[in-house]
């Protein structure tokens, strides 16, 4: 099997995904519609004080963020699994893992960039001080794959669980919280003008590590919820 | 060996196939057939013994193995949301495309002109087709097929027996489980009957 023949088979798969999304509006929005709900109901629940909203800021967006992007995890593989596709994914004629991150590729593109298209409006009602802006739509570039990757290795674990989004939050939860303290911390740090290269550096680093080491448990995984 | 819910399903298994050959598992409801096939494709572990492609263990050749054979289970595999043509593109990416173009496969199977008809408007044996179509649009010389005839009508179990019978003369190796007679001429047929 040559490599043109593995990047037909991700090309299609990721085409699939996003059509089925496409196909599915309502369901693919519902991340995007959670997070704006969340943040917009900070102010009116903190009341009119700028400054602690301001303060907050930051930490609000990434928490709703992770929250977001977790509702929709269970979805990546779910009817997949219920349809019998998933079965074909694994005795397709190409390395799992590629077919994989095929998969989460088109879950970022459908729950993570509209959120960080967002983003900018949200941060501005809460206040956030426009020198953060940069900062924090960089740490959601480099953040949110990294959830969707580190979400699959947990949802390819309980894909075959009936009630297995309350594992899954526990699995994934404690993966997600570095990712948490340094993206909300260097977005903190920017608005009040103090260089974030380290953070963001460190971002960087997870991601690369989440893009290359990701993909294979969570091939394996799948190999034994079907089993 | 397989052993399913503390029970021992079967034992002391051994078959071997070569090329034009068919094998039909018999046995009834809940005596293990899926179970063996999902053995053989490499799904589930068996719980002793092994599967060999050509002497070497599947579990060793993996991409490899999967290069030269295709399972059509119990579950279609196909995507409601996307038209007939859309399920049938991405299935051929995940195997090694044959040149056959997806518009004569259809035809092939009987589904000529349903090309962009998602699959959510085709009756259950329409789809049952769709996933047998599967089976044209890729080259493999071993099919695993669990239960192919449900939901096909006559016709339709007459043109796949031609399928096979076809796929076997030109070197194919099938495994099937069936509960209707499966009548092959000009086929060497083995039978192995599970009794759990």
């Amino acid at each position: 099997m040559n490599d043109h023949s593995l990047s037909t088979a991700f090309y299609f798969l990721l085409k699939r995904d996003l059509t089925l999304s496409m196909r599915r509006r309502a369901e693919a929005i519902n991340p995007m519609l959670f997070f704006i709900v969340v943040i917009t109901l900070f102010p009116l629940g903190v009341g009119a004080r700028p400054q602690l909203l301001q303060a907050i800021a930051p930490g609000v967006i990434w928490v709703a963020a992770l929250l977001a992007t977790m509702l929709s995890l269970d979805s990546m593989f779910r009817s997949d699994f219920e349809d019998g596709s998933l079965e074909q994914l694994l005795l397709s004629a190409h390395p799992v893992s590629v077919l994989v991150l095929a998969k989460v590729c088109a879950h970022w593109l459908v729950t993570g960039v509209p959120l960080m298209l967002v983003a900018p409006l949200l941060a501005a009602l809460l206040g956030l001080p426009s020198q953060g802006m940069s900062t924090l739509l960089i740490t959601l570039l480099l953040g949110t794959p990294v959830l969707s990757l580190i979400g699959a290795i947990g949802v390819a674990l309980t894909v075959g669980l009936r009630r297995g989004s309350i594992i899954l939050s526990l699995l994934v939860l404690p993966l997600y919280v570095p990712i948490l303290i340094f993206a909300s911390n260097a977005v903190e740090l920017a608005s009040t003008g103090v260089p974030v290269t380290a953070q963001l550096s460190l971002l960087a680093a997870l991601l690369a590590l989440a893009l290359t080491l990701a993909p294979l448990p969570t091939a394996a995984a799948l190999r034994i919820s079907l089993s | 060996m397989c052993i399913r819910d503390d029970r021992i399903l079967f034992e002391d298994l051994d078959f071997r196939l070569t090329s034009g050959q068919v094998l039909l598992l018999e046995g009834h409801n809940g005596s293990g057939k899926t179970s063996l096939l999902r053995i053989l494709c490499g799904i589930r572990m068996s719980d002793s013994g092994s599967v060999r492609w050509n002497g070497e263990p599947i579990e060793e050749l993996g991409a490899e193995y999967y290069r030269r054979m295709i399972y059509v289970g119990h579950l279609d595999g196909i995507k409601l949301d996307l038209t007939v043509l859309e399920n049938l593109e991405v299935a051929r990416s995940m195997g090694q495309a044959s040149d056959l173009p997806l518009s004569s496969a259809l035809a092939q199977v009987n589904l000529a002109g349903y090309e962009d008809v998602p699959g959510q408007s085709l009756s259950a044996g329409q789809r049952r087709r769709v996933a047998l179509a599967r089976l044209l649009i890729t080259v493999n010389r071993l099919w695993i097929l669990d239960e192919p005839f449900t939901a096909l009508d006559q016709s339709g179990i007459v043109l796949f027996e031609q399928l096979m019978t076809r796929h076997a003369q030109n070197g194919g190796m099938i495994v099937l489980t069936s509960h209707h007679s499966v009548s092959l001429e000009q086929v060497e047929t083995h039978r192995i009957r599970l009794s759990a």
